[in-house]
């Protein structure tokens, strides 16, 4: 039902990570999230450039029912803003592990991250959820 | 767990996303709520509403009984199966609910109210019953759905027999008539032209399913709330309640104060009120910048600041609009308090859209005077 691709990271607030070749860690919301979520009709992003803390909130998504914040799952410097989703917040709800990714970041060095789960970790939390 | 409907099985089995909707468990959605919006926009939706209340009244005082109660004028529906938009108030000018009254034959009246407030309704209709000649019953026997849409008229009558399919697609604007044993009214709640069809919970789920056969579109509550607010159409609970007068409402049309005999209960309150000046009313808002508008975000205006009751997102603008309660002389531009920043908003005269068509001018420069 839920997809959940194995090679991501998770969060408890429901974001994924996938870590990049090139060193930076993309991020979105998961697909269990946009489901939850219902349509899509406005995301905010942090601007480019943006110091992020681990735990923060740096971006919002917004549906037909209410807000939600989007946390930062860790410090570091946002690179790239999938500025496309300003125009097309559908995109999450649609394809919301690739053409939906939200921001792009640079790790600091210090490392601070917030506790991120494997796939199966994720999966056993939604089933927890639902019961 | 609350109150079901009879097809509270079938919305379940069909993947509904169920809420609760004044004490009923109701569908929200189905998939798509923007999808189900233009579904009712573009072609024909069906709502289930069988949690909205019926109160059948007849006798003699039926009718003494509703110009007693009501604040629009019962003495407009001037023939059987005419249907009118009323509030009833409390001695305070509040409102107490909205409500559709049709005049079914004669001194033969039926009431459809709000969810969350039918007992609060049927408690004060039966007080003021009391001694007069007239019996009060709610109708708990009955379901009801909204076929809603350019298309839903046709593709409802197509299902009739054809002497009853004629008769229903004679129906004029606001009327009504038992047609094969289901009293069907052209009324609505999203804006399109279509039928709210009464008939025997037993009968509902048949309809239901033949109405999906033949193309019309499930849809939840979520898309009847953005099809209600773009239809400019005031929510009870939400845009008004026993707090706020009609005049507070932009509901003052359907307040019937010609001729000094119509003592309905609220008058002299809202005589008063009208004699000090209006200090709110409820405006239309149209967001400029991007984000979405939600009921209880503050609201500046020059005239001073106010609330949101209402707002979202509509899919027929693809922008954020809503309702609002501010100083009566509040106009032009307004700033909206969202999530920490203020955004720009100008106010309009609501319908935003009507029939398909979008009605208000989408460029700021000409904000409503």
């Amino acid at each position: 039902m839920t997809e959940i691709p194995e090679d991501l990271q998770y969060t408890e607030a429901h974001e994924w990570l996938r870590r990049r070749a090139d060193g930076l860690v993309e991020i979105g919301v998961t697909d269990h999230a946009q489901s939850a979520l219902g349509d899509l009709v406005f995301v905010e992003l942090p601007a480019v450039g943006r110091a992020l803390r681990a735990g923060e909130a740096c971006a919002v998504v917004e549906s037909v029912k209410s807000a939600s914040d989007v946390y930062a799952p860790l410090s570091g410097e946002v690179v790239e803003a999938n500025a496309a989703l300003e125009k097309t917040p559908e995109t999450i709800n649609q394809d919301p592990y690739r053409a939906g990714w939200m921001i792009r970041v640079r790790p600091s060095p210090q490392g601070e991250t917030s506790p991120t789960l494997s796939a199966a970790q994720y999966r056993r939390l939604l089933d927890e959820q639902r019961r | 767990m609350g109150r079901r409907t009879s097809l509270y099985d079938l919305h379940c089995a069909l993947g509904a996303r169920m809420v609760d909707f004044g004490g009923w468990d109701m569908p929200l959605q189905y998939g798509s709520q923007i999808a189900e919006h233009h579904a009712v926009r573009r072609g024909a939706g069906l709502f289930d509403v069988s949690h909205m209340g019926v109160i059948d009244l007849h006798g003699a005082d039926a009718r003494p009984l509703l110009e007693h109660l009501l604040s629009n004028d019962v003495g407009r529906l001037r023939e059987d199966g005419r249907c009118l938009y009323s509030c009833m108030l409390n001695e305070a000018g509040g409102i107490l609910d909205d409500l559709i009254v049709c005049r079914v034959a004669g001194d033969e009246y039926r009431l459809v109210v709000n969810a969350a407030t039918r007992a609060k309704d049927l408690a004060w209709i039966s007080g003021a019953a009391t001694s007069r000649a007239v019996t009060v019953r709610e109708r708990t026997d009955l379901a009801i759905l909204a076929v809603q849409g350019p298309l839903a008229r046709e593709r409802a009558a197509a299902l009739l027999a054809p002497d009853d399919a004629r008769r229903a697609l004679a129906l004029p604007s606001f009327a009504a008539s038992t047609i094969g044993g289901w009293f069907v009214s052209r009324t609505g709640y999203t804006g399109e032209d279509g039928f709210e069809v009464m008939l025997p919970s037993s009968e509902v789920e048949a309809l239901w399913r033949a109405l999906c056969e033949s193309g019309v579109t499930p849809c939840g509550l979520g898309a009847r709330d953005t099809l209600r607010l773009e239809a400019g159409l005031a929510l009870y609970g939400q845009d008004m309640d026993e707090n706020t007068n009609p005049f507070e409402s932009a509901l003052g049309w359907t307040v019937a104060l010609d001729g000094p005999h119509r003592a309905f209960v609220g008058r002299p309150a809202l005589e008063r009120s009208l004699a000090r000046g209006d200090a709110r009313r409820l405006a239309g808002l149209l967001l400029d910048d991007r984000g979405v508008l939600r009921a209880g975000q503050r609201v500046h205006s020059a005239a001073g600041d106010g609330v949101m009751t209402s707002g979202g997102y509509s899919p027929t603008l693809d922008r954020s609009i809503g309702f609002a309660r501010l100083p009566a002389a509040a106009s032009g531009e307004v700033s909206v308090e969202v999530r920490g920043k203020l955004l720009r908003a100008h106010l309009v005269t609501p319908p935003f859209v009507r029939r398909g068509r979008v009605l208000i001018d989408l460029n700021p420069q000409s904000a409503e005077g």
